[in-house]
Order: structure tokens, then sequence, then C-alpha cells
């Protein structure tokens, strides 16, 4: 068996192992649960989470805000990266791609479960007005969605029909591999015009990741209240999500790593650059989180200062220390020695990062609405405060195992490392293989 | 309810109210004002009316014509009455916090729900200054920040400066709640437990749903606020907070003609804002409300007074649910 066999045979998509099923089985069990809660919730209304007029956002929308974060990482790692022609990412970018396009889904439905009237949906479309920032996130995200999934798609071309021949022995898979390679033969016409075609999605896609995350951090900025009214808003979103997005790539390369054997693939290199990249990333993100709270600090405003006394030493101090500590001091200290990006270490702070991200959303979305102008009064004492109900929870991680169920079936059934674009860098691409029908 | 409602139209009259703000309301009543009226026949009854010049003047009660409903063919609702400027002056001085406008607002408008449309909210700036009471409904901006945000149009603005909801159309985003400042918006979190009476007043009344008389019905999943009650207005009546109040501390009118009145007393809006120094809530969020409040300054009542109606947790009294 040659160079380039071996390749393929590593890197085509297999079965499920023991692990596997139970993994698509566990995350099923959180599905249906969560789809029962919703029913719930659509038969009795939001009075089943713990929302109330004050509190009028809570973790659909933080979560909502969250993927869409995470949703970035596949223009930073697939455009920019890629742009600015730093080789070694590679073997990540399919894995950056499927997360994104897991994540965008995800944010698309999370909104639509925050919705008090989800058979409403439709009225965007009729009767949309161009002045909501909602209109503009449901067109950029839209965009994003249609730009990520071509951007998944495209590279994958040659490597559909290298699987359609290595899936001879069955006919099924070849068929579908076959049907998705859209003829692919690999001649320089195919060649150029899908590389020119990367190209210019890659170019694309960096506005539009920047449009729809600035988009919803505009969502909270456009209003007045103390938290939101901050100009820093877009840039902050932006430079967090990165962080999180970084986070979730290095919590999925290596688990994949682990679980396909992929070590010849993704190597001590890879986290090692990864590692570096979040540090650098937790930086810009800490540089932007110093002028989102030190300013208004300073200027102390009535408003301001009530709002930041409960992040700072309030009731959501504990969680507000624990993620600005964990999810970005944390990174930077560990991650700057060589030690500290070794494989598994990597991997534990970026676990920790996309955990604290998911926190550092809620804390941007709940303290912020319990402080309005007028005073909160004439509401039930339980108003006013937020604290997810359980039914909400279970929604919530309904859409986190559906958005990791996403991914584990594009894991499933797409090499996670290009196969064609790696055997091409190793320069034992075999083209008649390509090429041959 | 039928009752109560004829009732309150009753009292409305007793109190004579000057017709000047339905003359501007109506038009139809500005008939009455005509010279050749202005003769009064020994030992009729008058009532005092203010003309469009701002003078008062007597005229006899059989004169006075019920002013036909406002709505023509033309109506639309999302466009309002074209030439009139709902405004309203809230005099703090004289709220004790009596709690009777919140009772009648959510009765009229069968809110059910924990957090009433119209809040009396204990005020107080600073530890060295007075407290007050602030009864603060929605403002109807003319530069509504909810209406901007609303991603369907099923908040919208109109020419006679009411903001309205659709709720046929509201999509439950809640983004308008969270653009407001005033937090005067609610949300039906559950189906509003509205019971038959507002299917019975709406069969009686002959009403379908309109944005213009809201909470009839109230919707599961989309948002409630104060109306401006246009339609009471529509019957020549004042909105239920308005004409509830005991104290006389709202003042409700039409901008253009200049004139608000509380059911007692009529001013000349503009002279009133000097006189008093009338300002809005948040003025420099650049929202421009239509609510004008009186500072609360030579009170004639104690603040203190209204700390036994006072209740921090309950807006709307469910007792006889
Ligand atoms: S909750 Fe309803 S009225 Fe408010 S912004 Fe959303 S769609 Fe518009």
């Amino acid at each position: 068996m040659n160079a380039y066999d071996s390749l393929i045979k590593d890197l085509a998509p297999k079965k499920f192992g023991k692990t596997g099923k139970l993994w698509v089985g566990f995350l099923l069990l959180i599905i249906f649960g969560a789809l029962a809660c919703y029913v719930i919730q659509l038969r009795t209304g939001l009075i089943i989470t713990d929302m109330r007029d004050y509190a009028l956002w809570g973790i659909y929308i933080s979560n909502f805000v969250f993927f869409v974060a995470i949703s970035l990482v596949g223009s930073l790692i697939t455009a920019i990266l890629r742009l600015s022609g730093a080789k070694w990412s590679t073997p990540l970018t399919r894995i950056a791609e499927i997360i994104a396009v897991a994540a965008i889904i995800m944010a698309g439905l999370t909104i639509i479960i925050d919705m008090g009237r989800p058979e409403r949906l439709f009225n965007l479309f009729i009767h949309g007005r161009l002045q909501s920032p909602i209109i503009w996130d449901v067109v950029v995200i839209t965009t994003y969605l249609v730009i990520s999934i071509l951007l998944l798609y495209y590279p994958l071309l040659p490597d559909f029909a290298i699987l359609k021949r290595h899936f001879n022995n069955n006919p099924k898979m070849q068929k579908w591999y076959g049907k998705l390679s859209l003829k692919w033969t690999g001649t320089i016409t195919q060649q150029k015009l899908k590389n020119k075609s990367i190209r210019i999605l890659s170019i694309m896609i960096i506005p539009v990741a920047f449009g729809i995350h600035t988009v919803t951090a505009w969502l909270f900025a456009t209003t007045y209240r103390p938290g939101w009214d901050s100009s820093n808003f877009g840039p902050y979103f932006i430079a967090g999500a990165f962080v999180a997005g970084a986070g979730g790539v290095i919590t999925v390369m290596y688990i994949l790593r682990r679980a396909y054997h992929l070590e010849a693939y993704i190597t001590a290199k890879h986290f090692d650059k990864m590692g570096k990249l979040l540090v650098l990333l937790c930086l810009i993100y800490l540089y932007f989180n110093i002028n989102e709270y030190l300013v208004p600090a300073y200027k102390n405003t009535v408003e301001e200062s009530a709002h930041l006394q409960g992040l700072f030493v309030g009731q959501y101090a504990p969680l507000f220390w624990l993620v600005i500590v964990g999810g970005l001091i944390l990174p930077i200290i560990v991650l700057v020695f060589p030690k500290g990006r070794k494989p598994i270490p990597v991997f534990i702070v970026g676990l920790i990062v996309v955990i604290g991200a998911w926190w550092k959303r809620y804390l941007i979305v709940t303290p912020t609405l319990l402080h309005p102008f007028l005073p909160i009064q004439g509401v039930p004492e339980s108003w006013h405060h937020y604290f997810p109900s359980l039914m909400e929870w279970i929604i919530t991680f309904g859409t986190l195992a559906s958005a990791l169920l996403i991914i584990t079936l594009l894991v499933r059934y797409l090499p996670v490392i290009p196969i064609h674009e790696t055997a091409m860098e190793q320069g034992i691409l075999d083209a008649d293989k390509t090429t041959k029908q | 309810m039928q009752e109560n409602d004829s009732n309150s139209r009753r009292n409305f009259l007793d109190k004579g109210l000057k017709i000047g703000l339905l003359a501007a309301v109506g038009g139809a009543a500005a008939k009455a004002l005509g010279p050749e009226n202005k003769e009064t026949s020994v030992g009729e009854e008058t009532i005092e009316l203010m003309s469009t010049d701002g003078t008062l003047i007597q005229v006899p009660m059989s004169e006075v014509m019920e002013v036909p409903s406002l709505k023509d063919e033309n109506y639309n609702v999302r466009k309002g009455y074209p030439n009139l400027k709902f405004v309203m002056v809230v005099d703090l001085a004289r709220c004790k916090n009596a709690k009777q406008c919140q009772s009648a607002c959510n009765k009229s408008h069968y809110i059910t729900g924990d957090d009433a449309w119209l809040k009396i909210y204990k005020m107080q700036e600073s530890e060295s200054t007075a407290p007050y009471w602030q009864p603060t409904l929605c403002q109807h901006c003319d530069k509504p920040p909810c209406v901007k945000v609303c991603p369907v149009d099923a908040t919208f603005k109109r020419q006679d400066g009411l903001v309205l909801i659709d709720a046929d159309r509201c999509i439950g985003c809640r983004f308008c709640m969270a653009a407001c400042p005033y937090s005067t918006r609610v949300f039906n979190w559950a189906e509003p437990k509205q019971g038959e009476m507002s299917e019975i007043t709406m069969d009686m009344e002959h009403l379908h749903y309109s944005p213009d008389y809201a909470g009839m019905p109230s919707q599961k999943g989309t948002v409630d606020k104060c109306d401006f009650c246009p339609h009471m207005v529509d019957k020549g009546e004042l909105p239920h907070c308005v004409s509830a109040c005991p104290n006389g501390v709202f003042f409700f009118g039409d901008a253009y003609e200049d004139t608000v009145t509380n059911g007692d007393e009529t001013f000349r809006l503009s002279k009133l804002l000097k006189d008093k120094a009338g300002y809005r809530l948040m003025e420099s969020l650049g929202t421009e409300p239509s609510v004008y409040y009186l500072p609360p300054s030579n009170r004639l009542v104690d603040f203190e007074e209204g700390m036994t109606n006072y209740d921090e947790f309950k807006s709307v009294d469910k007792s006889d649910e």
C-alpha cells in the first residue's frame, strides 16, 4: 500500500464504534427531553422559563449569542488563516467549518425558541422592517449560513470523488459520495474553478462574519441600558467570539484526534500553534474587557455603578471573576509557556474557555436587564432575580446537544481532515486516482 | 361592566368636562360654539366651555351635542386621527398613591398578569430630597425606541401620537421591552386569564380585536402596554386612569388644541407647563415623550399617606379572582 492509499484509509469516514453509538444515544436522549419541554413551552407559553417582564431575555438569548460567537471560528480558521497563508492550519479547516455550520444552524433555531410566537416567524419576511437590528441579524445569519455551507462543501468535492472510489464495496455510500462529488474528476478547469470559488468565499465570509457578530452585539448596544449602551460592543463581541471559537476547535480537534487516532495528522505542533493563537486572542479580548468595564467604572454614573457593583462585588461577583480568571487570564498564563502548549493542557484550557465563554454571555445579558432605569416595583419578589428554570436548562442543553449531534454526524460522513489537500501538501497526491473515472 | 361604563360616562358629564377638549377631539361639539348659540335663555342649564381661542364661554346644555364616534370611514388604526396629537400631564404634587388609576386601568383592560401597565413608583432622587409618588404609563414617545427596534412593525407610531401594538402581528421577541427605558411594556408569559369577561364585553360592544383597544383580548406570547385609551376618546370620554383619579392627577388632551383636562379643570397645556415647570422623563435620551410631569412641589398631600396603599410586589390586585 502506498502512502496515498494509507492516507485515504486513515482519513476516510468510519462507522461509529461502541463509544460513538453511546455518544449519539446520549445526545438524542437530551434532545428528546428538550423537545418534550419545548412542546410544553409551546402550549403553556414562556411562563415555563424563569424569564419575566424585567429579566425579559435569559439563557435562550445568551445561548444564541454563544452559538453565533462559536460559529465565527469558521471564518477565523478557514478564511483568515487560509488567506494569510498559514499552511499549518490545513488539517483544522474542516473541523472549523463543521463547527461553524453546526453552530450557525443552532443559532438560528435557538432564537426561534426564544420567540413568544414562533408560528409567526414568517411575519419577519412579510412585514420585516429594515430599521430593526433583528432584521439585519436575519439577513446576515442566513448569508453566513449559506457561505459557511459552501465553504465546507467546495473543498470537499475532490474528497467526495476520492471517497466514491474508496467505498467501491459499498454501493450505497458510493452512490451518495458520487452524487455529492458533482462529477468531480480533477481537471485543470475544475481545480481552477474550485480554488477560485474558495478564495472568493474566504474573502466574502470575513465581512459577513464580522457582520453577524457585530449585529448580534447591536441587539444590545442599540438600547439605552447600562452595560449594553456601549460603542465598544461590536469589536468586544468579535474578540470574544474568536476566543470562544478557538477554544471550540481545540476541544473538538483533541477529541477527534483521540477517537480516530489522528495523531499523525493533528500533531503536537497543531496544539502548540492553536495555544499560541489562543493567547493572542485572549490578550485582545482582555483588552476589550478592560475597556468595557474600566471606563464606565471610572465615570461611575448611578446607573452604571449599580450594574458594575453587581458584577464586581455583588451577586454576580463569583461567576464574573470565575469567567474572567478562568476564561481569560488562566489561558494566557498557562499557554505562554511551551509546557502549557502540550495537547492535554491545551485541551483542558480550551474546554474551560468554551464553558467560560458560555457563562460570559449569560453575564452580558442578564445583570443589565435587572438594572432598569426606573426601580423594579409592583411585581412579585421572584421577578427581581433570574435563574433559568429546569425546563429552560433542558431546552438549552437540547440545543447544545443538537449542535454536538450535527458535528458528530458530519464527522461520521465527512473526512475530518481534508484528504485531497493533505495529500497535495505532502506531495503524495496520486494524480491517477483523482482524475480517473 | 356595562353598568360601570355608563357610570363613568355620567360622572364625566356630571363633572362638567370642558368640551374644549371634545371640540378638539370631535369637531362636532364645536358647532355649539357658533355665534348664534351664544345667547342663552334664562334658567336654562349651561355648561362652561373653552372656545378655540382660549376664552371660557357659557353654552346652554341643549346646544351641546353628543359627539359622534371619531372613527369615520377613513379611519385607519395604524394612522390614527388626522388632526389630533394626544398629550398627558401628570401632576405629581397631587398624587398620594390612591391607586384608583391603576385599578381602573387593570379592570378595563382586563389585566390579569402580575405587572400592571400603569404603575405608581415610589421615587426619591437622593437622600436629601423628598420622596414622591410617580404614576408611570407608556410615555407614547414621539421618537419611540420600541417602534424603532420592532422587526415586524407590530408596534407602531400613529400621527396622533399614539404608540400601539398589533398583538395579531407581534412575534414575541421582546426587543421592544429591552429598548424601552421606562419599563412600561409587559409580556403575556402565559395564556392570559381574562376569562369570559373580556369576551362578553367584546360581544356586547361588537368589538373585534383592534390595536386601539389593548387587552381586548390579550394574547399569549405577545407584548401589552398602555394604549392611551383611544377607544374612550372615541366615545368622547377620558382615559380610565384620568377619570378614576380622585385627586385629579392626570390631565389629558390635545397638543394642537393646547388644552388638557382632568375632567374638573381645564388648562392651556403650554401655560401649565410653563407655570409649573413641567418636564418629561429622561429627556436626555431624546425619546420625546407625550407625557409631561409637573414637579411634586407645594404638595397638598403628605407622601406618607400613600404608604398605607403601597405594595412593593403587587400592581395587579387579583383578590376577586
Ligand atoms: S415583542 Fe412584538 S411588538 Fe415587541 S419588538 Fe417584538 S414583535 Fe415588535
